[in-house]
């Protein structure tokens, strides 16, 4: 693993977040210094260690498929930027 | 008497007892935040009217009948705002009750206030909140530690008979250690995370802060317990946890790590962590030195999984369907981008950042399933640990708290701050902090937290030892200086 590699704006275009280049610039070396930091993960021996996703040995929880009520429309849309006729208003998607 | 100095379990009694009415411990709470909360800046939002409301119907025949409760501003409350402490949620109200404040409500409680945290609970100082940080009631020109910082100053400072927080590396814990109350982090799965807006989802707990051990008990009974709403709640009975609190220790095993020892400690907080460890002795626990021997790469395996999650989790913060929108988008990439830019401060765009980059193609072995296999080594060590000993001893902090802005610009060595909480979100266990005694800095007592570790679901082990142990100091009845 080499910090080097981490290009912050690609990066940052992946996760749709804008920065200004002088973001760009500070947590670029910032995130190299953390990177070398968390490098220490390489150091123990895993090999034949299983990942841990999630500590308690729940498995395939499932309820009962009966409808119940959750939100309501207009309550869905009470926290909405922009809505009209029942649904969320978003600029255009496609051309 | 001063009722807002008042515990949860002695408000109760009195109400009980018909000496005090619900409305007026709301009305006594309202005056002491008039008082000391423009210094401490603990609160966020409060709803005191509708809260009075409640208090009027209060039924006081319940467990916690009439009881206010004040709550991180993470967790949704019905008409209420839930700003998490970001401009990306400025305007939203929740539209519905998380799973524990419903039981909270069940069992008699009023919520009444938002309190300040680091912004979407991502730092240990509650610098990064995007309303000001809260200060530390015992210095003003400290923090409360974070990422919980407004709900432990606000109890520190009687601002609160008690509050809810959520940790995922320590933010119940740290802070309560830092200002001097009692926070408990309850096992991975023991209370539903329904409601609470998601950080880390395999690591986010919700757990209670208070002025005793005792009243940790009573607000845990409360809220544990299945959720059909949380797929990740276990399906495990809810003990009467007051039942287990004890007086000694005659028969405890207590682990004492080595590796949280060594190095980095401020003396005065490894001098008053041995002194407790020495009361624990004195109330018959059976002290043994146990070794945790992956503890040094808790902190950089948590800032792996954890900022993975939060990439994927604050992902919902799009500009779509509640909070902040950009005014002018060219379209709706740049609605994302630029919502996302105008929303969220830097530490959250920080870590979403690095989560993106570890889960990125060509880095997701050598980062996430990585810290993944050393996240089972370190699960290992307190699986080990926890076949020779009932629970674990330490500090929770490596320091007393720390001055505003002296780490705001160092973000690994704010990391560091939570070297002694991380682990135990990590490998999903129990964990308490209480006081155990002061550090003198320049003139100025701060507070020193105690941590005990516990098996998971071993909370009620955890509770008695704590509640033993702080019953026989009186490091819990000394009061901020507000």
């Amino acid at each position: 693993m080499n910090p080097a590699e981490l290009d912050v704006a690609y990066i940052a275009r992946l996760a749709r977040i804008h920065l200004t280049a002088e973001e760009t610039d500070r947590f670029q070396s910032q995130l190299a210094t953390i990177l070398s930091y968390v490098d220490q993960i390489s150091r123990p021996d895993t090999s034949g260690v299983e990942p841990t996703a999630h500590t308690a040995a729940v498995f395939d929880v499932v309820r009962e498929d009966v409808a119940r009520h959750g939100l309501d429309t207009e309550e869905a849309l009470r926290n909405a930027p922009r809505a009209a006729n029942g649904l969320f208003i978003v600029p255009k998607v496609l051309e | 008497m001063d009722l807002h100095t008042l515990t949860v379990a002695g408000l109760r009694d009195r109400l009980r007892a018909r000496e005090v009415s619900p409305v007026e411990a709301l009305e006594a709470l309202s005056r002491r935040i008039t008082a000391v909360d423009p210094a401490i800046h603990g609160y966020l939002h409060l709803d005191l009217d509708g809260a009075l409301a409640e208090a009027r119907e209060a039924d006081l025949s319940l467990p916690l009948g009439g009881v206010p409760i004040a709550v991180k501003d993470v967790l949704n409350v019905r008409g209420q705002p839930c700003t998490c402490g970001s401009r990306i949620l400025g305007g939203y109200t929740a539209p519905y009750d998380a799973t524990v404040i419903a039981r909270l409500r069940a069992a008699g409680a009023i919520p009444f206030g938002r309190t300040n945290m680091d912004e979407f609970a991502m730092g240990s100082s509650t610098e990064n909140s995007a309303f000001g940080c809260t200060r530390n009631p015992w210095d003003l020109s400290r923090i409360p530690g974070g990422s919980s910082g407004g709900s432990a100053a606000v109890v520190a400072a009687d601002e609160a008979f008690a509050a809810l927080g959520s940790d995922t590396g320590g933010s119940i814990r740290q802070p309560a250690a830092l200002c001097g109350c009692v926070g408990l982090k309850p096992s991975y799965g023991r209370v539903s995370r329904y409601g609470l807006v998601a950080f880390a989802s395999s690591l986010d707990q919700i757990g209670p802060f208070s002025k005793t051990v005792e009243d940790a008990a009573l607000l845990l009974g409360a809220i544990a317990g299945r959720d059909p709403s949380d797929s990740t709640s276990l399906d495990e009975p809810v003990p009467d946890y007051r039942a287990a609190l004890r007086t000694d220790l005659k028969g405890i095993r207590l682990g004492l790590p080595r590796e949280y020892f060594q190095g980095g400690i401020d003396p005065q907080v490894s001098a008053a962590v041995h002194a407790a460890v020495d009361q624990c002795a004195r109330l018959g626990a059976e002290v043994i030195e146990i070794s945790l021997p992956h503890t040094e790469y808790a902190v950089a395996v948590y800032y792996i999984i954890a900022t993975a999650e939060a990439s994927a989790n604050l992902a919902r913060f799009d500009g779509v369907r509640y909070g902040h929108r950009t005014a002018k988008p060219t379209g709706i990439v740049d609605q994302y981008g630029a919502t996302r830019e105008e929303g969220f401060g830097p530490e959250v765009k920080r870590r979403i950042i690095l989560g993106t980059y570890v889960l990125s193609s060509g880095y997701h072995d050598a980062y996430y399933l990585r810290a993944q296999k050393v996240r089972t080594l370190i699960r290992t060590d307190f699986t080990a640990a926890f076949e020779k000993v009932d629970a674990i001893i330490c500090p929770t902090s490596p320091t007393p708290a720390f001055r505003i802005g002296e780490k705001s610009d160092d973000p690994l060595q704010m990391y560091l701050a939570d070297i002694f909480t991380i682990a135990a979100n990590l490998a999903g266990i129990c964990g308490i902090s209480l006081p155990c005694g002061f550090a003198e800095t320049d003139g100025v007592r701060l507070p020193v937290g105690l941590q005990f570790l516990g098996k998971a679901l071993d909370e009620p082990t955890l509770l008695g030892i704590a509640h033993a142990y702080e019953q026989s100091t009186e490091w819990h009845t000394a009061r901020a200086p507000v």
